[in-house]
């Protein structure tokens, strides 16, 4: 499909040995060009997402009617423990390196990553870690024991089959992958900046990027020890997580949430700097707050280390540590509510457009509110005690990923699609797949917050004919029909994008940023020559000489929302 | 929708535009050398989850041998030999600043061989103590023991592999002499793979 519009070869002076054009399919194997893996993580991330998905359709026709009996409990245990790690490690977490492979260094400037073969090899990392991790179904049974693989689900005695093994054996394999991505991002935005770019200047999607790779880098390895240890607890006979051969089961607790709550920021702060691109462009305004959205980044950071806790209140650690991590999680709710009001803000006068991109970035807000909410309850321990293992959980954590993390990538893919594959989605009925998402996403999430404070605990199979309980259920299955028709109309907008779509122009939305001052596509050699880059908005500048953004002292001084409308441009 | 076309796009063909160019930036740092840094923070986090898991534990078991097997002695000799080997690879930093080809290689050398010693005595160390029946699987001592000490042996046998590549290809002359940031990156590792051994001695033999 894409090949014809992306080069297919990175190199021109050192071409890869044994690989040449001719070749065309084994270049998406081999090739080092940020651009194709870039888009060789979004698809791989795409194709899980719907394996994901029908995972999750499938319980959900489960629990749409009391004691249904279409699945058994071992397969749906099976099956909810898959949904939740293919979500996190094999959707969420590869959307936003694929993202930031692609688009990092088309916004700051930059020919490539800073190790191009290591960003190949972190996606097949990625790619192996997915393939071993469903190959659990072949091997006599897919790990049971839910995503966070609590002790001693995950031992030996409770999980004897060797589905935990490839479990643990394919997240260390996507672990590793991840952390060399972050660490190739570092390097990439400290030493491959463009000539006169600071880095108080980068695009707010590369300096959440910056941030969140160093919580990749700082994160992940606690992820990878402990899945050493509990890889070395079954195949090897240690003691690190048996509490009857003196181990601890707390101890596999507090390293899972050490890595598991900076895991939780790793898979919004990338998303939360692609609104912070779409809604600036689409209310002609420079972002609202700039620094105060960059340091409530490294806050949010530098915090998510010290909240994991929260995730263990119900195990009883004592009151004087369940105060701490109670009161941190609510200091974190600020640094993320300035967030909030930084896109408001930056909306607030602008000159709004409502393309499809931007009606998903204002429905991530409204729906990331929404699980911000519910999340900050939890600070307050009783209520987390009332709540813990319930539905109100799962409708927490799905309005913050799928209302927050995926409507962000979706706005991203309307917004980014036409300089990817050089061709236009189509607006019309980009707006019905909108609005199908929205109805459906909240159909299913809504009422499983009516749900969990009824207390229905999740993870169960199946469930009494409590009052209510049925027609909500149903309510909730419901709506994945809806889902699902706006994830088939997804594919068939890009579809129908690759083959026919409209050819996009280079800066389709007059954007401000490096990515628009290129081809769409971008050639392999990414830019010919940069315009000057002495503000953060360096193509404003570049089309406004008489206004442009180095001549304020602060650049949120700009008037841009009296955006004077350049010759070319249709209103 | 709105669609602009517009007849050039700056970057795919842009002319002077007449405006002043951009202010020069300081020439950034070296990606390798950032790139080393930061891998090493993130190995800092795994092995501190491997100390924790040890003191967790006190370096005993319910039951079965603790700590106190452990000979200090002779650990302590072979760490000497670890540690010595720091200096030699500073030597060999300075070496290869210099220029001096030969020098360069045989501090690496000096540095392989010491590395080595201590692999060495690590691995005699391991076979006494399974000649004592204390492995991984006898208590949460030899657990955390074998895992912790594990995967510094580990990280000092990928450091020789590093050295040796090193060596090899400056004995060769297939390396640049002078400012190398990928052997500064190299040298940096080794380095690493030193202090935290200082850190595994002291919380296992020393303050046990």
């Amino acid at each position: 499909m894409s090949e014809a519009h992306i080069p297919l070869v990175p190199e021109k002076t050192k071409p890869l040995p044994r690989l040449s054009e001719a070749e065309g399919l084994l270049s998406w194997v081999a090739s080092v060009d940020h651009k194709q893996v870039g888009i060789m993580y979004i698809l791989t991330a795409f194709i899980f997402f719907v394996i994901g998905g029908i995972e999750a359709a499938v319980m959900r026709w489960q629990l749409g009617t009391p004691k249904s009996t279409f699945l058994s409990p071992d397969i749906y245990n099976q099956l909810f423990t898959m949904h939740g790690t293919t979500m996190v490690f094999l959707v969420v977490v590869p959307l936003m390196l694929g993202f930031g492979v692609y688009l990092v260094p088309l916004m700051i400037g930059a020919r490539d990553m800073a190790f191009p073969r290591m960003n190949l090899l972190g996606f097949w990392l990625l790619a192996f870690g997915g393939v071993l991790l469903y190959f659990s179904f072949a091997a006599g049974g897919a790990p049971n024991m839910a995503w966070v693989a609590y002790q001693p689900l995950s031992a030996k005695t409770y999980s004897y089959s060797t589905g935990v093994d490839y479990w643990a054996l394919g997240l260390l394999s996507v672990g590793v992958g991840t952390v060399i991505g972050g660490i190739n991002f570092i390097a990439t935005i400290l030493t491959l900046r463009a000539p006169g770019m600071k880095l108080t200047q980068v695009p707010m999607f590369v300096w959440t990027t910056f941030v969140n790779s160093f919580l990749i880098v700082l994160a992940l390895p606690a992820l990878n020890a402990a899945l050493v240890m509990l890889l070395a607890d079954r195949l090897f006979n240690a003691h690190f997580f048996t509490p009857e051969t003196g181990g601890s089961a707390i101890l596999w607790q507090q390293y899972f949430w050490a890595f598991g709550h900076p895991e939780v920021y790793i898979m919004i702060l990338p998303a939360w700097g692609m609104i912070a691109e779409i809604i600036p462009v689409f209310s002609r305004k420079p972002l609202f707050g700039y620094q105060f959205f960059a340091g409530s980044s490294i806050a949010i950071a530098v915090l998510s280390f010290a909240v994991f806790a929260h995730h263990m209140f119900a195990v009883g650690l004592g009151h004087t540590f369940e105060a701490f991590f109670g009161a941190t999680t609510e200091v974190i709710a600020i640094p993320t509510g300035v967030k909030i009001f930084n896109w408001l803000a930056t909306m607030w006068g602008g000159k709004i457009r409502f393309s499809v991109s931007m009606m998903y970035a204002v429905a991530f807000i409204a729906t990331f509110v929404v699980g911000g909410v519910t999340g900050v309850s939890f600070a307050i321990f009783p209520i987390d005690w009332q709540v813990e293992d319930s539905y109100y959980v799962v409708a927490h954590l799905h309005y913050v990923l799928f209302g927050g993390t995926m409507f962000a990538v979706i706005a991203g893919t309307y917004y980014w699609f036409p300089k990817m594959f050089g061709h236009m989605l189509d607006e019309r009925l980009g707006k019905i797949q909108f609005w199908l998402t929205v109805i459906g996403f909240n159909m299913i999430f809504m009422v499983q917050h009516i749900l969990g404070l009824m207390g229905m605990p999740r993870r169960i199979y199946t469930y009494p004919d409590s009052p209510y309980w049925g027609l909500l259920n149903g309510i909730s299955t419901a709506g994945v029909f809806i889902l699902g028709a706006a994830v088939l109309l997804f594919m068939y907008i890009i579809w129908k994008a690759v083959h026919n779509g409209e050819k996009a122009p280079d800066n389709p939305w007059n954007g401000w940023t490096l990515e628009w001052a290129t081809t769409s596509p971008p050639p392999i050699e990414n830019f010919n020559e940069l315009p000057p880059i002495r503000s953060r908005r360096p193509l404003w500048d570049y089309y406004h000489p008489e206004n442009p953004d180095y001549a304020h002292a602060n650049p949120e001084q700009t008037n841009a929302a009296a955006d004077p409308k350049p010759e070319g441009r249709t209103a | 929708m709105e669609v602009s076309k517009r007849p050039e796009t700056p970057g795919a063909a842009m002319k002077a535009t007449g405006t002043p160019p951009a202010v020069a930036d300081k020439p950034m740092m070296d990606k390798t050398l950032v790139g080393m840094l930061t891998f090493l923070s993130s190995e800092s986090v795994f092995f501190l989850l491997l100390i924790l898991s040890y003191l967790y534990y006190g370096g005993k078991g319910t039951t079965g041998p603790n700590s106190s097997v452990l000979d200090i002695v002779r650990t302590g000799i072979f760490t000497v030999f670890l540690l010595s080997s720091s200096i030699t690879i500073f030597m060999a930093d300075r070496s290869i600043a210099k220029g001096n080809r030969t020098a360069f290689v045989g501090w690496l050398v000096a540095t392989i061989v010491l590395g080595a010693i201590f692999l060495v005595g690590q691995i005699t160390e391991y076979l006494s103590l399974f000649n004592d029946q204390i492995n991984l699987s006898r208590n949460t001592f030899g657990t955390t023991f074998f895992t912790l000490t594990g995967f510094h042996g580990l990280h000092v046998f990928v450091g020789l592999l590093a050295l040796a590549t090193t060596a090899i290809m400056a004995f060769t002359k297939n390396l640049k002499m002078g400012h190398n940031p990928g052997v500064e990156a190299v040298s940096f590792y080794w380095h690493f793979v030193d202090v935290v051994w200082i850190v595994v001695f002291s919380v296992v033999y020393i303050f046990r």
